[in-house]
């Protein structure tokens, strides 16, 4: 048992910032159109929209896993260059979590589209694909993971790494045996949070990969359009969503990293 | 002059206790003061802008805010509280939502609009009419069927009994047009109001099945308003000669 130092002078803005999280998503609950719930969510569409959301955000955090983990190591380890690009590495990196999403799916049309800068050369149409979802979604939701790896990388004790070294390690066994383990829980806590934000992935998505039911209409998008027509209907949507965030967050977390949750 | 009255009579019936300017004339030009929170459809965006500059040219004393959105969330917000004096729709459809929450006693067309057929300046699809909508390699944007633009455009389609080989769905008519103005699609269905405050960077095709699908934007005067004399006051000059004479030269039809 660890003796609490909180003061409870604590309680009150921390109970305050409860409430503000908390009591949009309670709105949501009391107001969802229960009755109606399961047809509404047994409709082709929202099960279509529903498989292409998990589907697309789980690939996209395979991509940025694959390419934010380097990314972060190279960054943790950018304290020793000059300040200059050192900064600019990092506000690119962090741009992208300030920057508007629909300018970002602008800028994305703009490198990408059949007349972007890249697009224009490509033999085959990136928009209104479901690549363009996930691409959209890596975008936004990538940084997430690179800044949370970063922060693990930056805060493990660089002695081991030292001493694997000192023992004959080569480096790229020190990245599988002692670095990526020292950091794996930031790794899957980073993963989580780009799962979870690819998810719930709206503005760059519709601006660069458009809206086509099962190919790029993700929930989001979906819940959008219906909040139009019926926010009845928008509302069981949303409350879908932010169960499957939450059962992922909550499930998930325990199964990756045992420690954490003690 | 008489439908006119008897808006000013019922918005201020329905304000009941709220209204506190004693023996209001609320046309006359200089008496009314305060400020007129207008929620318009994102479609008349310039048009609106012009009409609050001209109406606060003849009421200096009160002060147009525009809050320009789609007409569907437009009218959500209103029913669940949002402090609105005035709304005006780009659908029948979108205003009967707070028609149905008892918030708009009295509505008025305004205006109408038709839809057209918009393209990149350069055409790069040569689209010609409708019937290009249905062929497979022509990348095509419409909005979609939950927005107003997009139930008229499937509404146009439908009439002309084509089945367009549509790319995406965008969630408002400005999402389509931005679509073409980068390139990114061949053609798309918005109105003509679109095309043309969007000048040179698209061009506008008409064509004849959109007289089976005009859209027609209603205006109100909101129950809610705390300044229901100054509502009443701009949507009587949304109705006037002076307000449909901006509407028309942004493309809009006669009511």
């Amino acid at each position: 048992m660890r003796r609490s130092f909180l003061t409870p002078a604590l309680w009150i803005p921390a109970g305050l910032a409860i409430a503000l999280l908390g009591l949009p998503l309670v709105a949501l609950i009391v107001r969802a159109p229960w009755a109606q719930l399961p047809e509404l969510l047994s409709r082709t569409e929202v099960l279509q929209a529903l498989g292409l959301s998990l589907a697309t955000a789980s690939i996209a955090t395979l991509v940025s896993l694959v390419l934010g983990i380097p990314l972060a190591l190279v960054l943790a380890r950018s304290a020793d260059w000059p300040a200059v690009p050192r900064r600019l590495l990092r506000a690119l990196v962090t741009v992208p979590l300030v920057l508007p999403p629909v300018v970002g799916g602008v800028a994305l049309l703009l490198l990408l589209g059949r007349r972007g800068l890249i697009g224009q050369f490509l033999p085959f149409q990136i928009p209104f694909s479901t690549t363009a979802v996930v691409i959209a979604q890596v975008f936004v939701a990538m940084p997430f993971l690179v800044l949370a790896v970063e922060g693990a990388v930056r805060a493990s004790d660089r002695r081991f790494e030292t001493a694997a070294a000192t023992l004959g390690a080569t480096r790229w066994t020190i990245l599988r045996r002692v670095t990526l383990p020292l950091v794996a829980p930031g790794v899957s806590a980073g993963a989580l949070l780009c799962f979870t934000r690819a998810l719930g992935e709206f503005g760059a998505t519709i601006t660069f990969a458009g809206s086509f039911p099962g190919v790029t209409q993700t929930l989001p998008i979906a819940t959008y359009l219906e909040l139009q027509r019926d926010p009845d209907a928008a509302i069981a949507l949303s409350l879908t969503l932010m169960v499957v965030s939450v059962a992922v967050l909550v499930t998930l977390r325990d199964r990756w990293v045992p420690g954490l949750t003690s | 002059m008489r439908a006119r009255a008897a808006l000013v009579a019922a918005t201020l019936a329905l304000a009941g206790c709220t209204a506190t300017a004693p023996e209001p004339t609320p046309t006359a030009a200089g008496t009314l003061t305060g400020t007129v929170t207008v929620f318009a459809a994102a479609s008349l965006t310039d048009s609106f802008a012009a009409i609050a500059d001209a109406f606060t040219a003849e009421h200096p004393n009160v002060e147009v805010t525009v809050n320009f959105g789609g007409s569907s969330g437009l009218a959500t917000q209103i029913v669940e509280g949002a402090p609105a004096d005035v709304f005006a729709a780009a659908s029948l459809a979108t205003m009967t939502t707070v028609t149905d929450a008892g918030l708009a006693p009295d509505t008025h067309d305004f205006a109408t609009n038709t839809l057209e057929i918009a393209v990149p300046t350069d055409n790069p699809g040569g689209v010609t009419g409708l019937a290009d909508f249905a062929k497979p390699d022509l990348a095509i944007a419409l909005c979609a069927v939950e927005v107003p633009c997009g139930a008229a455009a499937a509404k146009a389609l439908d009439a002309a009994g084509i089945v367009a080989s549509v790319d995406t769905y965008e969630q408002d008519v400005k999402a389509v047009l931005t679509k073409i103005e980068v390139g990114e699609v061949d053609a798309g269905l918005v109105y003509r109001t679109d095309v043309l405050a969007a000048g040179t960077k698209v061009k506008g095709i008409e064509f004849p099945e959109a007289s089976g699908a005009v859209a027609r934007y209603p205006i109100a005067a909101l129950t809610g308003s705390v300044n229901p004399d100054a509502a009443a006051a701009f949507v009587a000059f949304v109705l006037s000669d002076a307000g449909q004479t901006i509407l028309r030269e942004a493309g809009f039809g006669a009511p």
